[in-house]
C-alpha cells in the first residue's frame, strides 16, 4: 500500500500544478516584466497573430515541469530493471468518474474473490446482488416484461426504465447528479405502486403503436414487392414477347391491386404532360449538359475502356436510369413530333415500357428543338401547324431531296443553288424525317456522305466556297446526332483514303505533301461533330494519327505548307484543349517554324526534328528582311483561302503573310505553354523553343512585333516556374517539415541541458556532501587531538 | 526493216555456205555501226548465228592470233589463212559488240549482251586458246572482262542491263570470273581518274556486285557453264578460291570513297550477304570504323556490321558505348533505319554487366528524346525502356526513389554531356515517362502507364514493335469496331463557330 500511496502522490501532481499555473499565468501576464512582446514592423490586414506576445518565463517553467515529470523519471530509472506497474483499474482513466470507478473495482474485486470462494465454500448461500441489492428481491417486483418487446428495444432502454428496473446505487446516484431540479419540483417521492402502474400504461401504449406500424410495414413491401415483380418483367431484356405474356398472366391480378395502380400511373401520368415552364426546361437542360459533360469527362479518363472489358453486354451501368430505355439500333426518331405518336398509338400496342421510352424521346426531342437555330425552329412549327397538308408536301419533299442529292453528286457547279440548297437542307433534314420513317432513312444516311463529299468539293475548287461549307456544316451535325453509325463510317472512310494516299506517296517519293484543303476543313469538321477528348474514340484517335503522320512526314517547302502545318497545328491544339494530352508532334513542329524563319547558321543550342533540317534549301522560308514590310505589317486574320492561290500576290504582301504565320507560331507556342505547364517535364519540352527564342530573337530585333511577344511570352515562361498547385503543396510540407525537424533539435537540445544540469547538480551535492564529511572528520580529529594535547598538558601540570 | 533482215540472212547463208562467199561477213559487220536500230539488232543475231556455226564448226583459228599482215605474208596453208582471217573478222565483231553494249536502245545493248554472253559459252566449249597442259581448264577471261566493262560504264547508269546479266551470275564460274573482272576494272579505273569520286561508275559496280549471291558450302557449287570432267581439280571449284575473289572484290571497292548514298547502301547489305562471305570479315574492319566515325544514319548502319566483327571476331572498340550513346539524337525516332537501330541496341544493352550509370543514361537519354518523337516509334521504346529496367534492377531508382531530391525544378541529367558516366543519370528521374502518360494515343498512354505498377519479370517482346509503322497504326485504329460512337454535345454554329475557337483568332472564311 507504501507503493500506491507514493504512486498516488505523484499522479495528483499535474492536477495540482495546473490549477496553480493558471493562476501564476494570469498574475503573470499582468506583470510587465514578464512578457516579452514581439514587436510587428507591418500590419497586415487579415491576418492573424498569434505570437505577439510571448511569455518566456512562464514557457520554460513549463517545459522544466514537463522534463521533471518525465525524463527526470526516466533518467532515475535509467539503469533499474524493476519497473511499477499500476494495475489498478482505471486509474489514469479520465473519462471514468471515481464514482464509476470505484463500482468497477468493487465488482473486480469481487469476481476475483468469487472463483476462490468456490473452492471453498460448498454451500451456496451467498446473496447474489445488482447494484448493491439482492436480485432475489428485484425478481419479487413482478412487472410484465415481454421477451417480445425485451429484444424489440435491445439498447434502446429510457433512464426512467432502467431506473425503475435496476435502481441501483448507481442510478440513485445519476438521479442526483442530473435532476437536482427536478428533486426539487416534486419533492415527494410517488409511491412505488404509483410508478409501476404508470409504466406499465407507457408500455402497453408503445406496444400497440408498434403493432400498428408493422402492420402497415408488412402491407408497404407487399405492396413494392408487386410493383417491383412487374418492373422485373419490363427489365429483363430480351425476353420473348410470348414468354412475357406468360409472366404477365401468371400471378393473377386482384382487381383492388389493379385499380390501385391504375389511378397511381393515371396520376403519374398527369404532371409529365403539364407544359414545363421556362426555368425547368433551362434546368433540365443544364442537367443533361452536366450529364453529358460527366459522360465526356468519363470518356476522357479512359475508364469505360477499361470496364468495358470486363463488361458483358447484359451488364446495366450505373448510369442507366432503370426505365427500360435501351437503345438497340439506331431508330431514335429524335424530332419527330406528335405525328408519330398517334402513329405509333395504331401501330402498336401501348406497353408501359414504350411508354417510358416515348416519354424519354420528347424530352429529348424538346432539348433537341431547343438546341437548334430559330429559323429551324419556325420551319418545324410551321411545319408542325400545316400537319394536315404534309401528305402531299412530303412527297413533293421527298421529290425534292432526291433531285438535290443528284445535284450534289452530279452538277456541282451550279453555284447559284449551293447557298439556296443549304439553306433547304436545315429544313429538309427535320421535315425528311417526320414523313420517312417508312423506308427513307437509308437515303437520309447516305445524304452525310453526300454532303462530307460535296464539301470536299467546295473546298478543292480554285475559289474555296468556305462560306457555303460555314453553313452546311450545321445540317452535318444534325445529321451526324441522328445516325452517328453511318456519320462515323463516313469520316472514317474519307480519313483513310486521306491516310493511304499519303502512306502511298511517302513510299514512292519518300516523303508526302501535305493534303488539300478539303482535308484540313474535314478534320476540323471531325472536331466540331465528336468529342475530341475522348480516351479513346473511332474516329477521333484516327484522326489524331493522321494528322501526326502530316506534321512528321511531309516536306516543308512553300509557304501554303507553312500555313497548312500550322492549321493542322491549331486543329492539335483544339482537339487537346479539354483533354490536355501532350502532342511532341506539335512542339516539333513549332519548334521547326521558328527554326526557319531565322536567317541561317544561326541554329544553335537546340536540334530541329525531322521534316525540318538544319541545313538545306528550305531554310529562310520565314525570314522577312525587308523593314517596310515589317513596319507597315498589322496583325490580321489569315484567309483560308491562301491555301490554294498565293501566286498572285505581291512581295509585300507575301511578306505579310509570313509576319501573320509567325504571330500564329507565337500565339500557339503560347497557348501549348500554358497547356502543358503542368506536365512534369514542360521544362524539357518545351527547353528548345525557350533557347531559340531566347538567343536568336533579339537578333531579329528589326522585329518589333516579336520582341513583344517575346517579352510576354517570357513573362508567361517566368511565372510558370512557380509551379502548379501539386508543386505548391510539396513546397509547403517541405517547409514544414524543415520546421518541425529543428523544432525537433530544439527539443532535443534542450533535454540534454536539462540531463546536464541535472548532473551537474548531483556533482555538485555529491561533492558538498564530501566536503562536509571531511570538514566533520577533521573537525572530530582536531577535537581529539585537542583532548589529547589537553591531557597531556594537564600530565605535565600534574 | 525486213530488208535489213533478209540481207543479214542472206549474207549469212553465203558465209557459212562456201568460203568464196566469206568477204560477204564485212557487210554484217558494217550493219553493226548502222543507224537504224532494227538493222543492228538484225546484224547482231546475224553475227551470232554465223560466229556462233563456225566456232562450232572449228573454222576459227585456235592459238595466239598473229597480226592481220602477218597472216596473208606468212607461209600457211590457204586453210590456216582463211581461219585466222576468220578469226580477225570475229575479234572486229566482238570489239563492235562491246561498243554496242553502251547503245542507246536497250533493245539493242540487251541482244549484244546476250550474243556476247553466247560467245563465252561456245568458246568454253570450243576454246580459241590452247590449254597449258592436258586436261587443263580454259576459259575465256578476255570476252569476259569486255563484258564486265561493257556492263560497267563510267557515265551512264547500267541497272537494267545488268540485270538482264543476272541471270549468267548463276554460273559459279562465271560468277568467279566476273569478280575477277571487276576486281580489275576498279583497279584500272580508279587510278586512272586518281581518286577522284565516280558516282555513277560505282552505282554501276554496285549494282553488278551487290546481288551477288554466294554458295555457302562446296557442295552448292555444282552450276557450271565449263562441262569437264574432272572438275575437281579446277581451282575454280573451290569455295575458298571463289571467298578470296569476293573478298578482293569487295575490299577494292570499298578502298575508294564512296558517296553517301552508296556508303548507306553498302553498309546496309554488308552484314547480310557480305561479311558472312570473306574469308577474313576483320579486313572489314577500317572501312567500318571510319564508317561509324562518320556520324548520323551512316554510323547507325555502321553498327550492325561492327556488332558482328565484335561478337564473332573480337574486334575490340574502345569506348564503343559512349559512341553509341553519343548517337541518339533526336533523329533516332524518325530515320528509316531505326527498327535495325533499336534490335542492335537491344542487343548491345542485353548483357547484365553493363554498369548502372550506364544503362540509366540510355534509358534517360532515350525517354528524353521519346519527348519529340512520333506514337509509332513511342509504342516501341516504352517497352524497349520497361525491359531495360528489368534487366537492370539497378535503374529502377529513376522510377522510384524513396528519398528523392527536394527540389523538382532541375532535372539533375545533363542532356549535352558526351560521356555516359558524367551525365548525372542516375540522380535523375523519368518524368519525361510521366508526361507521355499524358500522350494523345491512348495505346501510347497506357504503355507509359505501365510504370505506375510494379513491372513483370518476362521481358516484352519488341521485335514485332520495331517495324512499326504509322500507317499501320492508323489502320489498327480505323479497323476496330466500336458499338457506339460518342458524339459532340456542344452545338456548333458554323465551321468556326465553338466556343473559344482558336481558328476563329486568326483564320478567316474567305
Amino acid at each position: 500500500m507504501g507503493k500506491a500511496g507514493k504512486w498516488k502522490r505523484k499522479a495528483s501532481v499535474p492536477g495540482g500544478s495546473k490549477g496553480a499555473a493558471k493562476s501564476t499565468v494570469d498574475v503573470i501576464k499582468s506583470n510587465p516584466f514578464e512578457v516579452k512582446v514581439n514587436k510587428q514592423k507591418f500590419n497586415i490586414l487579415g491576418r492573424k497573430t498569434k505570437n505577439d506576445v510571448g511569455l518566456p518565463g512562464v514557457s520554460r517553467s513549463k517545459a522544466i515541469k514537463k522534463r521533471t515529470q518525465t525524463l527526470l523519471k526516466e533518467y532515475k530509472e535509467k539503469e533499474k530493471s524493476n519497473v511499477f506497474k499500476d494495475k489498478r483499474f482505471g486509474e489514469y482513466n479520465t473519462k471514468l468518474s471515481p464514482e464509476e470507478k470505484m463500482i468497477k473495482r468493487f465488482t473486480l474485486e469481487r469476481q476475483q474473490n468469487f472463483g476462490k470462494n468456490n473452492i471453498y465454500n460448498l454451500n451456496e448461500d451467498e446473496e447474489l446482488t445488482h447494484y448493491g441489492q439482492s436480485l432475489a428481491e428485484i425478481e419479487k417486483l413482478n412487472d410484465i416484461v415481454d421477451s417480445d418487446s425485451d429484444t424489440e428495444e435491445r439498447g434502446t432502454l429510457s433512464a426512467e426504465l432502467t431506473e425503475a428496473h435496476f435502481g441501483g446505487g448507481g442510478g440513485l446516484l445519476c438521479k442526483k447528479v442530473s435532476s437536482g431540479q427536478e428533486a426539487e419540483e416534486e419533492e415527494k417521492p410517488k409511491s412505488r405502486k404509483e410508478l409501476i402502474e404508470e409504466l406499465i400504461a407507457k408500455s402497453k401504449q408503445e406496444k400497440q403503436e408498434r403493432q400498428t406500424q408493422r402492420e402497415s410495414a408488412l402491407e408497404l413491401t407487399e405492396k413494392l414487392d408487386n410493383d417491383w415483380k412487374e418492373i422485373q418483367t419490363l427489365m429483363v431484356r430480351k425476353t420473348p414477347k410470348s414468354e412475357k405474356k406468360d409472366k404477365e398472366e401468371k400471378p393473377k391480378p386482384d382487381e383492388y391491386d389493379m385499380i390501385v395502380r391504375e389511378l397511381g400511373f393515371e396520376m403519374k401520368a398527369k404532371p409529365s404532360d403539364r407544359m414545363k415552364t421556362e426555368e425547368e426546361l433551362a434546368k433540365e437542360e443544364q442537367a443533361r449538359l452536366q450529364k453529358l459533360e460527366a459522360d465526356r469527362l468519363r470518356r476522357m479518363h479512359g475508364i469505360d475502356e477499361k470496364e468495358e472489358a470486363k463488361k458483358k453486354p447484359k451488364h446495366i451501368s450505373a448510369d442507366d436510369l432503370a426505365d427500360g430505355f435501351i437503345l438497340d439500333k439506331d431508330d431514335r426518331r429524335m424530332l419527330s413530333y406528335k405525328k408519330e405518336e398517334e402513329e405509333d398509338g395504331n401501330e402498336e400496342s401501348n406497353e408501359n415500357e414504350e411508354d417510358e421510352e416515348e416519354d424519354n424521346e420528347h424530352e429529348s426531342e424538346e432539348e433537341s428543338a431547343a438546341e437548334d437555330e430559330e429559323g429551324v425552329d419556325e420551319d418545324n412549327h410551321s411545319d408542325l401547324e400545316s400537319d394536315l397538308e404534309s401528305e402531299e408536301e412530303g412527297t413533293g419533299n421527298k421529290e425534292q431531296n432526291q433531285e438535290s442529292n443528284e445535284d450534289q453528286s452530279q452538277n456541282m457547279e451550279e453555284q447559284e443553288l449551293k447557298i439556296e440548297m443549304s439553306l433547304k437542307l436545315n429544313v429538309l433534314s427535320f421535315t425528311y424525317v417526320w414523313d420517312n420513317l417508312l423506308g427513307n432513312k437509308a437515303k437520309l444516311e447516305k445524304l452525310f456522305g453526300f454532303l462530307l463529299e460535296y464539301i470536299g468539293e467546295l473546298a478543292t475548287l480554285d475559289l474555296p466556297e468556305l462560306k457555303t461549307i460555314d453553313r452546311l456544316v450545321l445540317p452535318l451535325y444534325n445529321l451526324c446526332q441522328m445516325f452517328p453509325e453511318s456519320a462515323s463510317d463516313s469520316m472514317k472512310f474519307v480519313l483513310r483514303d486521306a491516310a493511304h494516299d499519303t502512306e502511298e506517296l511517302i513510299e514512292v517519293k519518300g516523303r508526302a505533301t501535305f493534303p488539300g484543303l478539303d482535308m484540313l476543313i474535314y478534320l476540323k469538321i471531325t472536331s466540331l461533330l465528336f468529342p475530341t477528348s475522348d480516351f479513346r474514340h473511332p474516329v477521333v484517335t484516327p484522326a489524331f494519327i493522321y494528322m501526326s503522320q502530316l506534321l512528321t512526314k511531309c516536306r516543308i517547302t512553300t509557304l501554303q505548307d507553312v500555313v497548312k502545318g500550322l492549321f493542322i497545328c491549331c486543329l492539335f491544339l483544339e482537339y487537346v484543349s479539354l483533354s490536355r494530352r501532350f502532342v511532341p508532334e506539335l512542339i516539333n513542329f513549332l519548334l521547326g517554324i521558328f527554326h526557319i524563319s531565322l536567317p541561317k547558321k544561326q541554329a544553335q543550342g537546340y536540334t530541329v526534328v525531322h521534316p525540318f533540317t538544319p541545313v538545306g534549301k528550305n531554310l529562310e522560308l520565314l525570314l522577312v528582311s525587308d523593314k517596310k514590310d515589317l513596319e507597315s505589317w498589322q496583325k490580321k486574320n489569315l484567309p483560308l483561302s491562301i491555301v490554294t492561290r498565293l501566286k498572285e500576290m505581291s512581295k509585300t504582301e507575301l511578306n505579310h503573310i509570313r509576319l501573320s504565320c509567325l504571330a500564329l507560331c507565337f500565339d500557339l507556342t503560347k497557348k501549348s505553354a500554358a497547356l502543358y505547364e503542368s506536365l512534369p517535364s514542360f521544362h524539357e519540352i518545351m527547353d528548345p523553343v525557350r533557347i531559340l527564342l531566347k538567343h536568336h530573337l533579339p537578333v531579329k530585333n528589326k522585329n518589333v512585333l516579336c520582341s513583344q511577344i517575346l517579352s510576354h511570352f517570357s513573362l508567361e515562361f517566368g511565372r510558370k516556374l512557380g509551379g502548379s498547385k501539386k508543386e505548391q503543396e510539396r513546397k509547403r510540407l517541405i517547409h514544414k517539415h524543415k520546421r518541425e525537424f529543428k523544432g525537433a533539435i530544439r527539443e532535443i537540445r534542450k533535454d540534454n541541458q536539462f540531463l546536464a544540469r541535472l548532473q551537474l547538480e548531483e556533482i555538485m551535492e555529491r561533492d558538498a556532501a564530501r566536503k562536509r564529511k571531511v570538514k566533520e572528520l577533521l573537525g572530530s580529529l582536531a577535537t581529539q587531538e585537542g583532548e589529547w594535547k589537553a591531557m597531556k598538558r594537564k600530565k605535565r601540570k600534574n | 526493216m525486213a530488208e535489213a533482215r533478209g540481207a543479214v540472212a542472206a549474207c549469212v547463208a553465203a558465209v557459212l555456205g562456201s568460203r568464196g562467199g566469206a568477204n560477204r561477213v564485212f557487210e554484217i559487220l558494217e550493219l553493226l555501226a548502222a543507224e537504224q536500230q532494227e538493222a543492228v539488232a538484225s546484224a547482231v543475231r546475224g553475227c551470232g548465228r554465223l560466229f556462233g556455226a563456225l566456232l562450232e564448226r572449228g573454222e576459227l583459228f585456235v592459238g595466239r592470233l598473229p597480226a592481220e599482215e602477218a597472216v596473208l605474208d606468212g607461209p600457211r596453208s590457204a586453210e590456216d589463212k582463211y581461219r585466222m582471217w576468220m578469226r580477225h573478222r570475229y575479234r572486229s565483231c566482238l570489239d563492235s559488240l562491246a561498243e554496242l553494249l553502251a547503245h542507246e536502245a536497250f533493245q539493242v545493248k540487251e541482244l549484244a549482251l546476250c550474243t556476247l554472253m553466247k560467245f563465252v559459252e561456245l568458246e568454253i566449249r570450243h576454246p580459241l586458246v590452247e590449254p597449258e597442259w592436258r586436261g587443263g581448264f580454259t576459259f575465256p577471261r578476255e570476252l569476259l572482262k569486255v563484258v564486265v566493262d561493257g556492263l560497267i560504264p563510267l557515265n551512264e547508269d547500267a541497272s537494267l542491263l545488268i540485270s538482264r546479266f543476272q541471270e549468267y551470275m548463276e554460273y559459279d564460274d562465271v560468277r568467279y570470273f566476273v569478280m575477277k573482272a571487276v576486281t580489275e576494272s576498279i583497279g584500272q579505273v580508279m587510278q586512272r581518274t586518281k581518286e577522284r569520286p565516280l558516282p555513277i561508275y560505282q552505282q554501276n559496280v554496285f549494282s553488278l556486285i551487290s546481288p551477288i549471291n554466294m554458295p555457302n558450302k562446296e557442295r552448292d557449287l555444282s552450276k557450271f557453264m565449263v562441262k569437264q570432267e574432272n572438275r575437281e581439280e579446277w581451282k575454280v571449284s573451290k569455295l575458298q578460291a571463289h571467298k578470296q575473289a569476293f573478298e578482293k572484290m569487295w575490299l577494292s571497292f570499298l578502298k575508294h570513297k564512296l558517296p553517301t548514298g552508296l556508303y548507306k547502301k553498302v553498309l546496309v547489305i554488308l552484314h547480310d550477304s557480305i561479311l558472312p562471305y570473306m574469308n577474313e570479315p576483320t579486313l572489314m574492319m577500317d572501312f567500318l570504323t571510319m564508317a561509324y566515325g562518320i556520324g548520323g544514319a551512316i554510323s547507325l548502319l555502321a553498327l550492325n556490321g561492327l556488332f558482328i566483327l565484335i561478337h564473332q571476331h573480337n574486334l575490340e572498340y574502345p569506348d564503343f558505348y559512349k559512341k553509341l550513346y553519343s548517337l541518339l539524337d533526336p533523329s533516332i525516332y524518325h530515320v528509316k533505319y531505326r527498327a535495325r537501330f533499336f534490335h542492335l541496341a537491344d542487343l548491345f544493352l542485353s548483357s547484365s554487366h553493363l554498369p548502372a550509370y550506364l544503362v540509366a543514361a540510355f534509358i534517360k537519354r532515350l525517354s528524353r528524346l521519346a519527348l519529340t518523337a512520333p506514337p509509332e516509334a513511342l509504342l516501341m521504346v516504352i517497352p524497349f525502356i520497361c525491359n531495360l529496367f528489368r534487366r537492370h534492377p539497378a535503374c529502377r531508382v529513376l522510377v522510384h526513389r524513396p528519398d528523392g531530391p527536394e527540389d523538382l525544378s532541375e532535372d539533375p541529367y545533363i542532356m549535352e554531356e558526351k560521356e555516359p558516366s558524367e551525365s548525372r543519370a542516375l540522380e535523375s528521374s523519368l518524368w519525361e515517362l510521366q508526361s507521355l502518360q499524358n500522350h494523345y494515343h491512348p495505346d501510347v498512354a497506357q504503355a507509359a502507364a505501365v510504370l505506375n505498377q510494379s513491372l513483370s519479370e518476362i521481358e516484352d517482346n519488341i521485335s514485332g514493335l520495331l517495324e512499326l509503322s504509322a500507317c499501320e497504326l492508323f489502320d489498327r485504329e480505323i479497323k476496330k469496331k466500336k458499338a457506339d460512337v460518342p458524339l459532340e454535345f456542344e452545338p456548333v454554329r458554323g465551321l468556326f463557330g465553338k466556343k473559344n475557337d482558336i481558328f476563329a483568332e486568326h483564320f478567316t472564311l474567305d
